[in-house]
C-alpha cells in the first residue's frame, strides 16, 4: 500500500453504516449485500463501503459520484464530522481514528479545513468575522486575526467587502467567503464538499478557475467532492468515481475516459469530448515502413485537440515523443478517424 | 365472492358510508330512552375525595413549619420567590412613576425606536391616569418575577431540548398537557404547597408561562442551519463555542418571540393568580367580576391590556429588528436622555401618581352598562334565551340524566372513531376518573356549556375564515383585529360578556366564543390559503364555479387545518368556560372559585381543578387524532 509517510491522506478499509445495528451489520456477512437488500434486511444504510485511497501532498483529488453515492459522508468521515464505523484514516502521518476529542479539535483547527455546499456562513457576523472565525475559536487576538482575514480576503478577491454581511453578497461571493474562512487557518489539507453546485453555471466556472489559481498559489492538498463530471475532469489530477458507497474506479481523467473500468463509468463518460481529455499516448501507433519522420514533434502528454493545429500545419505525421524516445506517430487520417467515430480505435488501442 | 371477503366486510359494502355512525347513534338514543335517569351520579358536596383534600389542607396548614418537605424545600422556594418579588417591588417603588416612565421609555427606544418609546411612556402614564398606579406596579413586579423565572428555567431547558431529540421527546408530552390545562387548575395545588400571596401567584404564573419559553427556544435552536453548525465543528470549535457563537446568535430573533409569548402568557395568568391573593390589578378585576360591576373591572382590564400591548410591541420590535443594524447614536442619545430625565425627576416629583391627575370612570361606566342592559335588553335576552333553551338546556339534561356508563361508551366510541384506540382509552380513563372524583354531574354541565360554545365558535370561525380566505380585502381588515385579539389576556373577554349579559351561564359561552374565534378564524384562513395554487388553478381551468371550488377543492384540502382549529377551539373554550365560573357559569368553574373563598369547600375546589384538567385531556384526545388522520375512508378497510 505505498509508504504512508509520503501521502497526505491515507484511507484504508473505511466503512460507514447508518442505522441502529451498524456494528452488528459490519461484523456479519450482511455488509456485502447490495444497499437495497441491506436496508430491507437490517434497516441499516451502508453509505461508505470499504473505501481506500491515498492522496499525495499538493494533489487535487476529486471524489465524484451521483447524489446518494456516499461521497459527502466519505469526506465528513475524514475529520470524523461523521464517525466512521470502521477503517483507518491517516492525515499527515497521524491516525485520525485514534485521536482524542481534544486532539481531533486541534487537527480541525490547524491541519484540515472544509468548504461546504451551502456555505455555512454565520449570518449574524460580518464577512471579516466569518473569515476570522477559525482563528477566533483558536483564541487568536482580535487584531491579529483581522489582519490575517484581510489578507485572505484580498487573496480570494473580496477586497472591500470585509464589513458586509453574508446575506448582502451574491452566492459566488458568499462561497468566496467560505473559501477564505477555510484558508484563513492555513491548513495543509482542504476538503471541498460540492462547493459550487449551488451556484450559477457562469459563476461556477469562475470559481473553478479561482480554485485552480489558489491551488497554484498556495499549494495545498485538496480533496474535492463533486457530482459534476466536467468539474471533476477540469480540476482533478486524479479522480475517484463512487457508486453506492464504493469506489468503482480511481485514476486520471485520461484513464477514466480512455479505459472505463465498467459500464457504469463508461456510461458516465460517454458524453465527454474525448479529444479534450485523451492525449496522443492513446492514439499514436508505430510508424509504418517508409513513413516520413520529418513532421513536428509533440510530447505524449499533449491533448489530442491541441495536436490538430500542428497536424494541419504540416504534411508529415506528428512524431509523438516520450522524453527523448519516439513513442509513435499520428497522422491526419488517424486524427480524423478518431474525431469522427471515436469509439472503436480508442477501445481497441486501450 | 372470495375477493369480496378479502376486503373484509362484504355485508357492509352495499350500505352508504354514514350507515355505521347513524346506526350507532340510533342505538345510543334507544339505550338512553330505556335507561334514562338510572345510574346517574348526582352532585354531592360531601363526597369522600373532597373531604379528604380538605383534611389534607388542614393537616398541611398545621404542619407547614414542622414537616421536612416544607421546612427544607418548599418553604425555601417560597422565600426565594417572595424575596425576588420584594426586590423588584422595592426597586420599582423607589423609581417612582417618573423613574419607571423614564426607564420604560428608554427600553422602548432601544428596542424599537422613538415610537415604541412614546408608546411605553404613554402606557405607563395611563396606569397613573386610570388611578391604578400602585396595583400596576404590583402587577409589573409580579410579571417581572414570573417571566424572569420562566426564562431562567425555560431557556436552558429549551436549548437542551433543541439540541437533543431525546430530551425533546420527554418534554413534549409534558408541555402538551401543561398547555391544555385550564389556568384554574394550577391554583389550588399551589395554594396547598406555597400558601397564598405573591410567591404562590408568581409560581402559578411561571408554571403557566413556561411552556412557550421552552417550546419556542427548542424550536429556535433546532432550526439553526446545520451547515453553519457543521462548519463551526469542522474548524475545531468546542461544544460550548458552537453553542455561544453559532446556536444562540442564530436563534436570537426566534428566541425573542419566546420572551414575547412568555410575557403574554404571564400577563394573562397574573390576573387569575389574584384568586390566591397575589397582589396587583387582578384584585380589581376579580372584585368587579364577583360583584358584576363592569365599572370596577374596566380600568383594571384596560391597564392590563395596555401593559400587554406595550410589552408586546417592545419585544416584537426586538425580534423583528434587522439583525445587522447597530443601534444608532441618535437612538442611544434619545434613550439615554429619557432615562436620565426620568431618574433625575425622582426626587422632584412625588413617587406615587398624584391623586388629582386620575380619571375616575367607575360611575360613568356602570351607568353606560346599565343603559346598555336596559336598552339592548330585548336583543340580548333573545340571543341568550334562544341559545340557552334550544341548545344548552336540552344538552345539559341529556348528559346529566343519561346513565354514566352510556356517556362513557359514547365517549369511547366517538374517540375511537375520530382518533384511534389509544387516545380513546385515555379519554375513557379521564372520564372514569372524573366519576370517581365525585364531580360527574358538574363535569357534564361544564361539558355541555363547552359543547355549545364550541359549536358557535366553529360556525362563526369557519364563516369568517372562509370569507377571509376568499377576499383579500376582508382579510386585510380582519388581520389587525385578530392580532390585537390574540395579545389580550383571557379574562378581558369576560368584560363585554358581563356588560351585555349579566351573570348567567350564557355569559361564559359568549366570552369563550369571542376568546376562541380569532385563532379558529386564523387557522381556517391559513389552511384554505395553503391549498396549492396549482390545484386551485387546475380546478378553475376545469370550469368550477367559486362555490364548487370551495366545497370540492379548498375545504376538503384544508381539512386538517380545520380539524386542528376545532381542537384548538375546544381547548380554549374549556379554559374560558371554567373562568366563567366567576360570572355565573356554575358547575366546575364555580366549584373552583368557591374552593378559594370558602375554607370548608377547599377540597371540592381542588378536586374540581383536577376534573377540569381531566376534562381538557379527554376533549383533546377525542379530537386530536382528527388532524393526524389522512382520510376517514382509509380506516374502514384496515
Amino acid at each position: 500500500m505505498g509508504d504512508s509517510h509520503s501521502a497526505a491522506i491515507t484511507v484504508e478499509g473505511l466503512w460507514k453504516i447508518f442505522g441502529p445495528k451498524a456494528q452488528k451489520v459490519l461484523d456479519s456477512e450482511d455488509r456485502h449485500l447490495d444497499p437495497a437488500a441491506l436496508r430491507e434486511k437490517t434497516g441499516c444504510t451502508a453509505a461508505v463501503r470499504d473505501v481506500g485511497f491515498e492522496v499525495r501532498p499538493g494533489e487535487v483529488f476529486v471524489v465524484m459520484g451521483l447524489s446518494g453515492s456516499g461521497k459527502s459522508t466519505l469526506v465528513r468521515c475524514l475529520t470524523r464530522l461523521i464517525e466512521p464505523s470502521a477503517g483507518d484514516i491517516t492525515i499527515g502521518g497521524e491516525n485520525i481514528g485514534r485521536a482524542s476529542p481534544a486532539r481531533l479539535r486541534e487537527i480541525r483547527r490547524h491541519q484540515v479545513s472544509m468548504v461546504f455546499q451551502h456555505f455555512g456562513l454565520l449570518p449574524h457576523r460580518k464577512v471579516i468575522d466569518n473569515v476570522a472565525y477559525g482563528l477566533e475559536i483558536q483564541g487568536t487576538p482580535r487584531a491579529a486575526r483581522h489582519e490575517r482575514a484581510e489578507e485572505i480576503l484580498s487573496l480570494v478577491g473580496l477586497d472591500g467587502h470585509a464589513d458586509a454581511y453574508p446575506d448582502q453578497l451574491s452566492g459566488g461571493m458568499q462561497q468566496r467567503v467560505g473559501l477564505a474562512r477555510a484558508l484563513a487557518v492555513d491548513p495543509q489539507v482542504m476538503l471541498f464538499d460540492e462547493p459550487f453546485s449551488a451556484l450559477d453555471p457562469l459563476i461556477r466556472r469562475d470559481m473553478q478557475a479561482e480554485v485552480i489559481r489558489l491551488h497554484r498559489e498556495v499549494g495545498k492538498t485538496l480533496v474535492f467532492i463533486t457530482h459534476d463530471l466536467s468539474e471533476a475532469l477540469k480540476l482533478g489530477e486524479r479522480i475517484a468515481i463512487m457508486r453506492a458507497g464504493s469506489i468503482v474506479q480511481l485514476g486520471t481523467a485520461e484513464e477514466l475516459v480512455g479505459a472505463p473500468a465498467d459500464d457504469y463509468v463508461a456510461d458516465f463518460v460517454r458524453d465527454v469530448p474525448r479529444s479534450h481529455v485523451l492525449t496522443l499516448r492513446w492514439l499514436c501507433r508505430s510508424p509504418e515502413p517508409g513513413e516520413s519522420l520529418d513532421g513536428p514533434e509533440l510530447p505524449v502528454s499533449t491533448v489530442i485537440r491541441d495536436a490538430i493545429a500542428a497536424s494541419s500545419a504540416s504534411a508529415h505525421p506528428i512524431r509523438v515523443v516520450d522524453g527523448d524516445e519516439l513513442a509513435g506517430v499520428v497522422d491526419r487520417v488517424d486524427l480524423l478517424s478518431f474525431l469522427s467515430g471515436q469509439e472503436t480505435p480508442v477501445r481497441a488501442g486501450a | 365472492m372470495s375477493s369480496a371477503t378479502a376486503v373484509g366486510r362484504p355485508a357492509r359494502l352495499g350500505l352508504p358510508r354514514w350507515a355505521a355512525p347513524a346506526g350507532a347513534a340510533v342505538l345510543f338514543a334507544a339505550a338512553y330512552l330505556v335507561f334514562r335517569d338510572t345510574a346517574t351520579l348526582p352532585h354531592n358536596k360531601e363526597a369522600a375525595p373532597f373531604l379528604a383534600v380538605t383534611e389534607l389542607r388542614e393537616w398541611i396548614d398545621d404542619n407547614r413549619n414542622d414537616n421536612p418537605l416544607f421546612l427544607y424545600f418548599l418553604n425555601y422556594i417560597r422565600l426565594f420567590v417572595g424575596g425576588l418579588y420584594d426586590a423588584f417591588h422595592t426597586v420599582l417603588l423607589a423609581l417612582g412613576w417618573p423613574g419607571i416612565t423614564g426607564v420604560m421609555g428608554a427600553l422602548g427606544w432601544l428596542s424599537g425606536g422613538r415610537w415604541i418609546a412614546a408608546l411605553a411612556v404613554g402606557g405607563v402614564s395611563a396606569f397613573g391616569l386610570l388611578g391604578l398606579w400602585e396595583s400596576s406596579v404590583d402587577t409589573l413586579a409580579l410579571v417581572a418575577v414570573a417571566v424572569l423565572l420562566s426564562l431562567a428555567v425555560g431557556i436552558p431547558l429549551g436549548v437542551w431540548a433543541g439540541l437533543s431529540w431525546r430530551v425533546r421527546r420527554v418534554l413534549t408530552p409534558v408541555l402538551d398537557v401543561m398547555q391544555i390545562m385550564p389556568t384554574f387548575a394550577y391554583l389550588a395545588p399551589l395554594a396547598l404547597f406555597f400558601h397564598i400571596g405573591a410567591p404562590a401567584g408568581a409560581i402559578a404564573t411561571m408554571i403557566y408561562a413556561i411552556p412557550p419559553a421552552i417550546r419556542i427556544t427548542a424550536l429556535a435552536i433546532s432550526e439553526v442551519s446545520p451547515t453553519a453548525v457543521e462548519a463551526s465543528a469542522s474548524l475545531g470549535a468546542t461544544g460550548r463555542q458552537t453553542l455561544f457563537k453559532v446556536y444562540l446568535p442564530l436563534a436570537r430573533s426566534t428566541m425573542a418571540l419566546a420572551v414575547n409569548q412568555t410575557i403574554m402568557m404571564a400577563l394573562s395568568m397574573v390576573v387569575i393568580a389574584n384568586l390566591i391573593s397575589a397582589p396587583g390589578l387582578g384584585g380589581d378585576i376579580i372584585r368587579g367580576l364577583s360583584r358584576a360591576q363592569v365599572g370596577i373591572m374596566l380600568p383594571a382590564g384596560v391597564a392590563v391590556v395596555i401593559m400587554a400591548v406595550v410589552l408586546d410591541r417592545m419585544t416584537m420590535a426586538l425580534s423583528r429588528r434587522d439583525a445587522h443594524a447597530a443601534t444608532s447614536r441618535a437612538d442611544l442619545a434619545g434613550a439615554g436622555a429619557l432615562a436620565v430625565a426620568g431618574l433625575a425627576l425622582i426626587p422632584v416629583l412625588p413617587r406615587v401618581w398624584p391623586e388629582n391627575l386620575t380619571v375616575n370612570v367607575v360611575a360613568e361606566v356602570n351607568d353606560a352598562v346599565r343603559w346598555a342592559e336596559t336598552n339592548w335588553y330585548p336583543v340580548t335576552t333573545f340571543i341568550k334565551d334562544v341559545t340557552t333553551r334550544a341548545l344548552l338546556n336540552p344538552l345539559e339534561s341529556l348528559l346529566t340524566s343519561a346513565p354514566w356508563w352510556l356517556v362513557a361508551l359514547a365517549v369511547l366510541a366517538a374517540a375511537w372513531r375520530v382518533s384511534g384506540l389509544r387516545p380513546a382509552l385515555t379519554a375513557l380513563a379521564c372520564l372514569l376518573a372524573i366519576a370517581l372524583l365525585g364531580l360527574w354531574e358538574h363535569s357534564m354541565m361544564t361539558m355541555s356549556t363547552v359543547a355549545v360554545a364550541v359549536l358557535v365558535t366553529l360556525a362563526i370561525g369557519l364563516l369568517l375564515g372562509v370569507a377571509a380566505a376568499r377576499s383579500p380585502r376582508f382579510s386585510a381588515v380582519q388581520r389587525p383585529i385578530l392580532d390585537a385579539a390574540q395579545t389580550m389576556p383571557a379574562f378581558v373577554y369576560l368584560l363585554p360578556a358581563l356588560a351585555l349579559f349579566g351573570t348567567t351561564r350564557f355569559t361564559a359561552i359568549f366570552a369563550s366564543v369571542i376568546y376562541a374565534v380569532p385563532p379558529v378564524v386564523r387557522l381556517v384562513e391559513d389552511g384554505i390559503r395553503a391549498v396549492p395554487a396549482t390545484v386551485v388553478e387546475a380546478a378553475a381551468s376545469a370550469g368550477s364555479t367559486p362555490r364548487q371550488l370551495l366545497w370540492k377543492v379548498q375545504l376538503p384540502m384544508a381539512r386538517r387545518a380545520i380539524l386542528l382549529a376545532a381542537n384548538q377551539g375546544i381547548v380554549m373554550t374549556l379554559a374560558m368556560v371554567v373562568i366563567g365560573g366567576l360570572v355565573g357559569a356554575g358547575a366546575l368553574g364555580y366549584d373552583v372559585v368557591l374552593g378559594f373563598s370558602q375554607r370548608t369547600d377547599f377540597g371540592m375546589g381542588f378536586v374540581a381543578g383536577i376534573a377540569t384538567v381531566l376534562l381538557g385531556v379527554m376533549l383533546d384526545r377525542i379530537t386530536q387524532g382528527a388532524d393526524r388522520r389522512s382520510s376517514p375512508r382509509k380506516r374502514k378497510f384496515t
